[in-house]
């Protein structure tokens, strides 16, 4: 039983893992090549990590498999956003079928500082 | 079919070509931010092939070694992302 289920959460993340490393060759834009790996990865390694906890069984394996995961759940969005927001800034072009870019002239080019139209009428 | 060749021959040679088309976009990158974002998924897949590799050989000490690699991954992405942004701003 416990072999079975190891099998379906391994095979699981594995899966992911594939789905991500394909994103990230056929994808025609790094925006997203970024929003397809990160979600992917997180899943795939915290599902693996499942599996890796039923075969032990262990309260040290499972502390140590709660701690990377925790680690994979709370920095992989904020290096991918800190990473998107410079490419951004630093001029990565958009694919060319892309049709929205909400966040086109509401930023300043200088000081790279957020904020609406508005605010930048009254400066 | 026994656990021990299901990881070994489905599990470790799925890893290892996801590791092969990272490695390809890592290469050809048109630019920085694509690969540092591809050595961040190759970071994950190196987490995710020690998890697996700890389950074959019954070891449970390599998970210490995956706990590191999670911390360097995030430490790299960050630095890579501010010293870009200087770079950007300076010039």
């Amino acid at each position: 039983m416990n072999d079975v289920l190891i099998m379906i959460f391994s095979g699981l993340g594995v899966l992911f893992i594939l789905i991500a490393s394909i994103g990230i060759v056929r994808m025609p834009d790094f925006f997203l090549r970024l929003s397809v790996t990160v979600k992917a990865t997180t899943l795939g390694v915290g599902f693996i990590l499942l599996s890796t906890v039923i075969y032990f069984g262990e309260l040290s394996v499972t502390t140590k498999a709660l701690a990377i995961v925790l680690f994979l759940l709370l920095t992989s969005p904020v290096g991918a956003q800190l990473i998107g927001r410079v490419s951004y800034f630093t001029g990565t072009k958009l694919w060319k079928n892309s049709v929205l870019d909400e966040l086109k002239g509401k930023y300043n080019e200088k000081t790279h500082v957020l904020g609406s139209e508005d605010e930048e009428n009254k400066n | 079919m026994s656990l021990y060749d299901f990881l070994s021959y489905v599990i470790m040679p799925a890893l290892s070509i996801a590791t092969l088309l990272v490695f390809y976009r890592f290469i050809i990158g048109p630019n920085v931010m694509d690969r540092v974002v591809a050595l961040e998924l190759l970071i994950s897949i190196g987490i995710a092939s020690i998890t697996i590799f700890s389950i074959v050989s019954d070891n449970a000490t390599f998970l210490d070694v995956a706990m590191i690699l999670a911390l360097i991954a995030f430490l790299g992405t960050v630095a890579y992302s501010y010293y870009i942004e200087k770079k950007e701003k300076n010039e």
